[in-house]
This record gives C-alpha cells, sequence and structure tokens, in this order.
C-alpha cells in the first residue's frame, strides 16, 4: 500500500493517463459481464437488474433441452472444424509455396493480389457470394458443369459448409500467410547451407530445418484459434444464412442474436450466450495446457 | 542467392509445379474482382440473362448502372457516416490506445501488470450481445453515433502491438527527460510519439478498415437510417432481398433487371476507394503483422 501511494506521488500523470482507458473497460466489456447475470434472471428491461426475478438456471436447463440445442451445437463445431481443417493449413502450405518462389516480382506480384481480399467488407464478401450462388451465378454455373443442378445454392443446406469454408479461404489465404512468411525469414539461412554440404534434398530440407522453425508460430496461432472455435464468422454467417438453411448454417452466436435482439428473449439469450463464452474459455485454457505440456510453447 | 542459382542451373519439376499452382491461386483470387468489373459496365438486360464467366463487359460498356446507383441517396448519405465514423473514431481509438500502450509499457507504473490482466481477460471472455445492448441502452447512448464509435473504442490487440513497439524503443531520452522533470503525459506526446511514426500508420489503417468495415454494432444499436454507415446500406442492396414497394408493375419489372446490375455497380463504388489505396500501403500493413508476430 506505501508503495502504491508512493508511486502515485512519484509518477501521478500515468495513474491519470490510464482513467479513460481503464472507465472503456469498465464499461463496455466489464460492466456487460455483470450484466451477464440476467442469464438467471427472468429479466424485464424496465425494471433495474436487482428488481426482477431469479431463476436460478433455468434457461440454461431450457436451452440444453432445447429442440434446436443439438442442431446449434452441431452447426457451431462443424463449420468451425472444417474451418480449421482446411483453412488452417492453407495458409502454412502457402507460405511454404512462396517461400520457395526464386523471382522477387512474381512473389510480390502474388502477395499483393493474395492479400487483396482482406480488405473487402464483410458485407461485400457475403453480397458477392450471394450473387454468384444464384442460380445463374457464376459458382453455379461452374458446378452445373460438374453435374449439380442449377438452383440456388443458399438454400441447399449441404452446400452452406463448403461455401463459407470456401470463401473464408478466398479472403484469408494470403493474409493469413503473412505472419509465417515473418516467421520463414527468421529461419538462420546457415542452416540451410550446412544441409546443402550435407547434400540434402528439398523436401528434407522443408520436413527438417522449414516446418520445426515455424513451429513454435503455428502452435501459438492454432492455440489461439482454438481459443475462438465457438465465436468466429458468426457476423458473416447473419449475412448469408436464411431460414431454409439454418438446419446447417445457425450457430450459437447468430442463435443468441435472433432469440435475444429480434424476438427479445433477453435472459435466454443471455444465458446462450454466456454458455457459448465458457466453452470458448475452456477450450482456450485446454489447448494452452496441452501445448505447455507437449512442446512447451505456450500463451502463459 | 547467386551462388545457388550457379549450383543449380536447370529448372526442376519442382518449380515449375509450384509456380503453377501458385498462378492458380493468383487467377482464383483475382477473377472474381475482374468479373464484378467487367459486369459493372454491362448492359441491364444481357446482365440479368447471362450465365457463366464473362471476361468483357457484355453489350457496349456502359455506365448506366452507375449513374442508377450514385442516384441512391442512401450510398451518399451511408458514406457520409462511415467516413465521419471513421475520422471521429480512429482519432479515439488511437488516443486511448497510445494511453494504454505507454502505461503497460512503463516500468515505474506499479498497476502494470494488473491494467495488462484486466485487458487480456477481455479477449478471451465477455459478456456477450445481449448484456453489452442494455449497457448501450442504460448509458442513453442507443440509437446516437457514440453507440457506433463507444464500444471500438480500443482493440485489445492493438493495444499489446502498440505496447510492443513502445518497449522497443530506447530508454535513455526519457530518462533524461524525467530528470528534467517531464511527466509522462509529455514523455507520450513529445518523445515516444514522435518515434512511433510506423506504428501510429500501422494503428490508424487497421482501426481506418475496422471502421470502414464494420456493419454489425450498428445495425443492433442504430434504428435512424440517417445515421446508418455505408454497410448498413449495402446490406439492404446487396443482401436483403427486400421487396421494394415500387407503385406500378412496369417499375417493378424495370427494377428487377436493373437489380444484379447495381449490385455489381454497388460493389465496386464501395470497395473501390480501399482497393485504390491498398497497394500503396500493404507494406504498413504486413509491418502490423510482423510486429504482432514478434510477441505473438
Amino acid at each position: 500500500m506505501k508503495k502504491v501511494i508512493q508511486n502515485i506521488r512519484r509518477h501521478p500523470m500515468v495513474h491519470i493517463m490510464v482513467i479513460p482507458v481503464v472507465a472503456y473497460y469498465l464499461i463496455f466489456h466489464y460492466l456487460p459481464m455483470y450484466g451477464v447475470l440476467i442469464a438467471f434472471q427472468n429479466f424485464v428491461p424496465s425494471r433495474s437488474l436487482w428488481d426482477n426475478q431469479w431463476v436460478g438456471l433455468m434457461h440454461f436447463k431450457d436451452f440444453f433441452s432445447d429442440i434446436y440445442f443439438t442442431r446449434l451445437i452441431k452447426n457451431t463445431l462443424s463449420i468451425n472444424i472444417g474451418l480449421l481443417l482446411v483453412g488452417f493449413p492453407m495458409p502454412i502450405l502457402f507460405a511454404l509455396m512462396l517461400n520457395e518462389v526464386k523471382s522477387k516480382r512474381f512473389k510480390g506480384f502474388t502477395q499483393t493480389v493474395t492479400y487483396m481480399p482482406h480488405f473487402i467488407s464483410s458485407v461485400v464478401l457475403c453480397g458477392i457470394v450471394v450473387n454468384f450462388c444464384k442460380s445463374t451465378g457464376l459458382i453455379t454455373y461452374i458446378l452445373t458443369l460438374f453435374g449439380f443442378p442449377k438452383t440456388n445454392l443458399l438454400i441447399v443446406p449441404s452446400m452452406f459448409k463448403p461455401i463459407f469454408v470456401g470463401m473464408n479461404i478466398w479472403q484469408n489465404l494470403g493474409w493469413d500467410s503473412i505472419i509465417y512468411l515473418a516467421a520463414l525469414s527468421g529461419i538462420d539461412p546457415t542452416l540451410y547451407e550446412a544441409a546443402d554440404v550435407d547434400g540434402a534434398g528439398r523436401f528434407s530440407k522443408m520436413w527438417n530445418i522449414t516446418l520445426p522453425g515455424i513451429a513454435p508460430t503455428i502452435v501459438m496461432l492454432l492455440i489461439l484459434r482454438i481459443g475462438r472455435l465457438m465465436s468466429l464468422g458468426w457476423e458473416q454467417i447473419i449475412l448469408l444464412y436464411n431460414p431454409m438453411i439454418y438446419e446447417t448454417a445457425d450457430v450459437i452466436s447468430t442463435y443468441v442474436y435472433r432469440r435475444g435482439l429480434i424476438q427479445f428473449d433477453y435472459s435466454f439469450a443471455a444465458a446462450v450466450g454466456l454458455f457459448n463464452s465458457v466453452i470458448n474459455l475452456i477450450l482456450l485454457i485446454s489447448a494452452n495446457y496441452i501445448s505447455r505440456r507437449v512442446n512447451e510453447t505456450s500463451l502463459w | 542467392m547467386n551462388r545457388r542459382a550457379l549450383r543449380k542451373p536447370r529448372i526442376s519439376v519442382f518449380s515449375v509445379v509450384n509456380t503453377l499452382l501458385l498462378c492458380i491461386i493468383v487467377v482464383m483470387t483475382i477473377y472474381p474482382v475482374l468479373y464484378i468489373l467487367f459486369a459493372s459496365f454491362s448492359d441491364a438486360r444481357m446482365l440479368t440473362k447471362h450465365e457463366g464467366p464473362i471476361f468483357w463487359p457484355l453489350g457496349q460498356p456502359t455506365l448506366a448502372g452507375y449513374k442508377l446507383t450514385l442516384s441512391n441517396p442512401n450510398i451518399l448519405s451511408g458514406y457520409k457516416n462511415t467516413i465521419l465514423y471513421m475520422i471521429v473514431g480512429t482519432s479515439l481509438n488511437l488516443v486511448l490506445t497510445s494511453l494504454a500502450a505507454y502505461a503497460l509499457s512503463r516500468r515505474h507504473y506499479i498497476f502494470r501488470n494488473a491494467l495488462m490482466i484486466m485487458i487480456v481477460i477481455t479477449m478471451f471472455f465477455g459478456g456477450g450481445l445481449v448484456p453489452l445492448f442494455f449497457v448501450i441502452r442504460t448509458l442513453g447512448i442507443y440509437d446516437t453515433r457514440l453507440a457506433v464509435i463507444l464500444p471500438t473504442a480500443i482493440s485489445s490487440w492493438n493495444v499489446i502491438l502498440m505496447r510492443t513497439f513502445f518497449q522497443s524503443l530506447p530508454e535513455e531520452m526519457e530518462e533524461s527527460a524525467i530528470i528534467d522533470g517531464a511527466n509522462d503525459m509529455t514523455i507520450l506526446t513529445r518523445i515516444i510519439l514522435p518515434l512511433s511514426k510506423p506504428i501510429i500508420a500501422v494503428m490508424v489503417l487497421y482501426y481506418g478498415v475496422a471502421h470502414w468495415n464494420s456493419w454489425f454494432n450498428a445495425l443492433v444499436f442504430l434504428r435512424d437510417t440517417t445515421l446508418f454507415p455505408l454497410q448498413l446500406f449495402l446490406r439492404e442492396t446487396l443482401i436483403t432481398n427486400k421487396e421494394t414497394a415500387a407503385d406500378t408493375t412496369s417499375q417493378m419489372l424495370e427494377e428487377s433487371f436493373t437489380r444484379e446490375l447495381v449490385q455489381y455497380c454497388t460493389i465496386v463504388v464501395s470497395t473501390f476507394p480501399i482497393f485504390c489505396v491498398y497497394p500503396f500501403l500493404q507494406k504498413y500493413f504486413v509491418k502490423g503483422v510482423m510486429i504482432g508476430a514478434l510477441k505473438g
């Protein structure tokens, strides 16, 4: 305590400077965390938080026995794991491919082009996808060449996941590779020279030098990605889905949005949202724990 | 580089396949963009009927679609609002992010770790959408411009990025400033920030693009259409195919013919500014990712 007072006396300004920052976090992050208490109530907006009827875990129980519960969990996991399995390794592969390119100009050109889609806004990107997936759209046309029926793809439940994953890869392949390219440029070139002297081939060098060199980056990003496994991409899903494909496209976060802010089921939606956050946190902590055990890379 | 080239003069199968694959990726990335561009200059009726790829505007290249698009008053009002949110929002972002990053990078700030923990927690856990909605309502900023600007006033990732940069700055100048009796605000504005132009550029770009793209907060926290950012109007034009209340059937028919053309023109009009500046700014964005990579 004495130390704190001394610190404030000696450097008063820095304590004043953080006030707006702390205020922001308290109001827009910690106040909602406190507000999540409405998940345990039958919340009526006209009453203050403490005047509402407490119902304990009722909304959670309701959610677990909701007819959509299994569907939501299944979709959330399936879409995000699909995104993880395909979308996560592709930028790594792409970075490795770019790394092998000798011509600086070709490499630069490829990078400029593939980073570009990252700057298309979600609304526009989804608008493009909606257009391309119409029955006369470009993607539909290409698929009809392979024998698919000519129809609006966004009303076919089985098509949603591939479209969504494909769209994300198209937008982020290049951008997500930057961090790996940075890691690749950090690998000591003498290692490659030594391997050349030993007569190592291209793939042997890739396996024994390049991959171990970027492994910490890969693991770190993987942990972060798993920590957001339940919360990625739902703004885009809201833009793309429609009641005809809720069966495969409705995820927990979109359900929260519909139940909470469209149907005004505040407490129930808050409970579902809290459930989602908690699962996310558990995933992050376990991923971090496993990683620390297995290869000593961890976020904390 | 040269030595290696001398040793291996022949072109390997690997590099041919590799280059070919990369070319395919480039084409797949760029073609949809070209398709939209060609479509936007096309004849409305031909475009509506057309199926399959386009390699040149259909029919006589025309600006008719753009005329229709720009005659939509919402696009203009959306643009104005978005620019306002970008300027005000980004300025606020910069001030708060610098303050937070500065405090986090000072060894003499006793609550440094506490503040860091407070920030990091919010990166992985949150109350969720519904409680935030009520915070906005309780604050009385629902359906005002502040509801779009304030909730995203700080991005924790960017704070950490900036802190990492501040930590990498040499400490000597700052020490002499402290001896001269300068306070923390002076150190930040007179010493640290002038040395931080690269990271400030990165921040302006990151925050700026985030404001440009954001639409969900506006959807949830705004009602008054005169406050809507561009993206919300884009959503209306591109995605929500709501039935427009047309007076006559002929007008409806005409609209259904031009709808697709207008959609493509809208995409171009709304994305053009970012694409124009992007090649010049690319290196700053990339730099941001690199700084982030150092600390993870």
